[in-house]
């Protein structure tokens, strides 16, 4: 597709011919009917997105059994790495605070472990203004954590903006995927 | 390559007519007028004379406001500057404009180019003129001479001789590789400036385009980077507690505005490169991002969600007067200040589309200039004419695209692969 400043123009010519065949298919069956009122497309449930885990000691591997605790595949498997945020905002979901309750404790119980948040947004924004939403997001996550008795110092935080999605689709599913923040165990985990 | 020496002449020796007034004029603020019929034959003396026109030719093509002519329905062969045309087999093509000229190696081995242009309809000459310079920069001699025409016939500067640097995409969605990558305006010329180590975003010329600032990321930070385009050594701006991004020289190469981001906020600083002293511009607890100076280095154009959405904002160079100049509906983004100081370019999201578009400094007389699923990060021309900045399509990866501001149909800018956050330099010296 180009870009074009008439595209509304020829999208349209297009709605309108589409327009003339319906009216064509309709008045050879029978008289039209209004229609209701269209219902808005209810937004789609926050879904559960399963992401490698960064890699680094304890990473998956294919057919292995019971996460070792403490150990990186423990808390992606057992806590979640990822939380989700609505477009450009970045005040914590409901659904976000259940595993950030979570990360916090397995944290609590493994103190030598040092994470970084990493923010991440999908790529309906624009690349600068997106570095600094993403910072927001990892940000949000760290007062989080810092409030829940993980010492601050333990946690490192980092805006990757729309540059490291992890659903390489397009729309609004894979958009809902990147926009989050997820929590790396960066040393301590084994 | 800098400074090749060139001469311009204005033709004393050249001038078989004295150069009329221009009776044919491309009205550049009329989006819809036809482009101008232009025919150039073949510069004379091979092979170079050749090449040399057919860049010409391709250069005025680009701009769309010219449309160059089947050199195959040509009546005349033309390759000596120094003859007087057949107007009247012009005339039967309907070439409004002629550009004659020929290439001749003096004494010391220098490359001269002569050319002229021609009114054909009023049998007169528009311009002789004469460029030297090395052989190896015969390219640059056919901007010079493209940007001429294209000044004489339009009334605007030429915007041809000039560089754009810019974030050259490879790799994969998951394993991204990011470099900065510098090519002639027209495709020719490229190389890379990083070497993909580190994720390199927004490369922004100085005011002599010998360098460039640009934001690079790793998975623990950014950082922001001085990079000397010639020698390739670059220094950072210094360190920072969170992000910095977002960097972009003052008009006069002394400073550098970005943003810096402590605890989620997003603030814009200005650091003056001669003290390495910072200060801080903006103190809102909203996002403050992509600054980019007047041309007088007075003021700052802005983008902040201070209001609830991201929109525009002008501020004086020491943060003081901030006002609001965007009103429409939508979200504004990456405003970018022309260098005539008229316009400011920037991205607009509107429901699901982005547009670039442009304003002017006080908010008014907003004209959208594309409309697509991903339209982002526009710069200008050194003409403030043309703006180039990333497409996207669905599913794609970004490609780079010029428009004229007038308003025509967006063009492929000349490189071929996924490419975005791209930068326009000064016209050479």
């Amino acid at each position: 597709m180009r870009p074009g400043g008439n595209i509304g123009l020829r999208r349209a010519a297009r709605l309108g011919l589409l327009a003339l065949l319906a009216a064509g298919m309709v008045a050879c069956s029978s008289r039209p009917k209004p229609l209701g009122p269209v219902a808005p497309t209810p937004p789609p449930p926050p879904a559960p997105y399963q992401t490698s885990p960064a890699p680094g000691p304890g990473a998956v591997e294919e057919g292995q059994s019971a996460p070792v605790p403490g150990s990186v595949r423990d808390f992606v498997v057992n806590v979640g790495d990822r939380v989700y945020f609505d477009f450009d905002r970045f005040n914590l979901r409901d659904d976000a605070r259940p595993i950030l309750d979570a990360q916090a404790a397995w944290l609590t119980r493994y103190p030598t472990v040092r994470v970084r948040i990493e923010g991440n947004c999908d790529e309906r924004g624009t690349r600068e203004y997106n570095f600094a939403l993403g910072a927001r997001r990892a940000a949000t996550v760290k007062a989080y954590l810092a409030s829940r008795g993980v010492a601050a110092s333990r946690i490192d935080t980092v805006s990757f903006g729309k540059e490291h999605p992890i659903d390489m689709g397009s729309g609004d599913e894979a958009d809902q995927h990147n926009r989050n923040a997820h929590t790396a165990l960066t040393e301590g985990a084994s | 390559m800098r400074l090749p020496g060139f001469l311009i002449v204005l033709g004393a020796a050249l001038a078989l007519a004295a150069p009329a007034l221009a009776d044919i004029v491309v009205n550049v603020d009329q989006g819809a007028s036809q482009p101008l019929p232009i025919a150039i034959p073949a510069f004379g003396g091979a092979p170079v004379g050749a090449r040399i026109s057919a860049v010409i030719s391709a250069d005025l093509q680009r701009s769309e406001l010219f449309r160059p002519l089947d050199p195959g329905t040509f009546q005349e062969q033309i390759t000596n500057a120094n003859l007087q045309p057949s107007f009247d087999k012009w005339k039967a093509i309907s070439a409004q404009a002629l550009l004659t000229g020929q290439v001749v190696a003096d004494a010391d081995g220098r490359l001269r180019v002569d050319f002229r242009l021609w009114d054909v309809y009023a049998g007169d000459q528009l311009l002789g003129l004469q460029f030297t310079s090395t052989p190896e920069n015969w390219r640059r001699v056919a901007h010079k001479v493209a940007d001429a025409v294209y000044e004489k016939l339009t009334g605007a500067p030429g915007y041809f001789d000039t560089r754009i640097a810019f974030v050259a995409e490879s790799g994969s969605k998951a394993h991204p590789v990011r470099r900065l990558e510098i090519m002639d305006q027209d495709g020719a010329n490229p190389s890379y400036l990083t070497d993909g180590s580190a994720l390199a975003f927004t490369p922004r010329f100085s005011a002599n385009s010998q360098e460039v600032t640009y934001m690079s990321l790793r998975p623990t930070g950014s950082n922001v980077y001085l990079l000397n385009i010639e020698t390739g050594r670059q220094e950072t701006l210094g360190h920072f507690p969170g992000m910095v991004f977002a960097p972009r020289f003052s008009p006069d190469g002394s400073r550098v505005a970005f943003s810096a981001e402590k605890d989620g906020n997003s603030d814009i600083y200005v650091m003056d490169l001669a003290s390495r002293s910072n200060r801080r511009l903006t103190a809102d607890p909203a996002i403050d991002t992509s600054p980019s100076f007047s041309p007088d280095g007075r003021q700052i154009v802005f983008n902040s969600d201070r209001g609830g959405s991201p929109q525009l904002y002008v501020m004086s160079a020491d943060g003081g007067d901030v006002h609001r100049i965007s009103f429409g509906a939508g979200r504004y983004t990456t405003p970018v200040w022309s260098p005539d100081g008229k316009w400011i370019a920037f991205t607009k999201q509107e429901g699901s589309v982005f547009h670039i578009g442009v304003m002017k400094p006080d908010g008014s007389g907003e004209k959208l200039l594309t409309a697509s699923y991903l339209d982002e990060g526009p710069a200008w021309a050194p003409n403030s004419r043309v703006i180039i900045y990333s497409h996207q399509a669905p599913g794609a990866g970004a490609h780079l695209y010029m428009v004229d501001v007038s308003g025509r149909e967006p063009q492929p800018a000349p490189y071929p692969l996924n490419a975005s956050d791209p930068a326009w330099s000064a016209l050479l010296p």
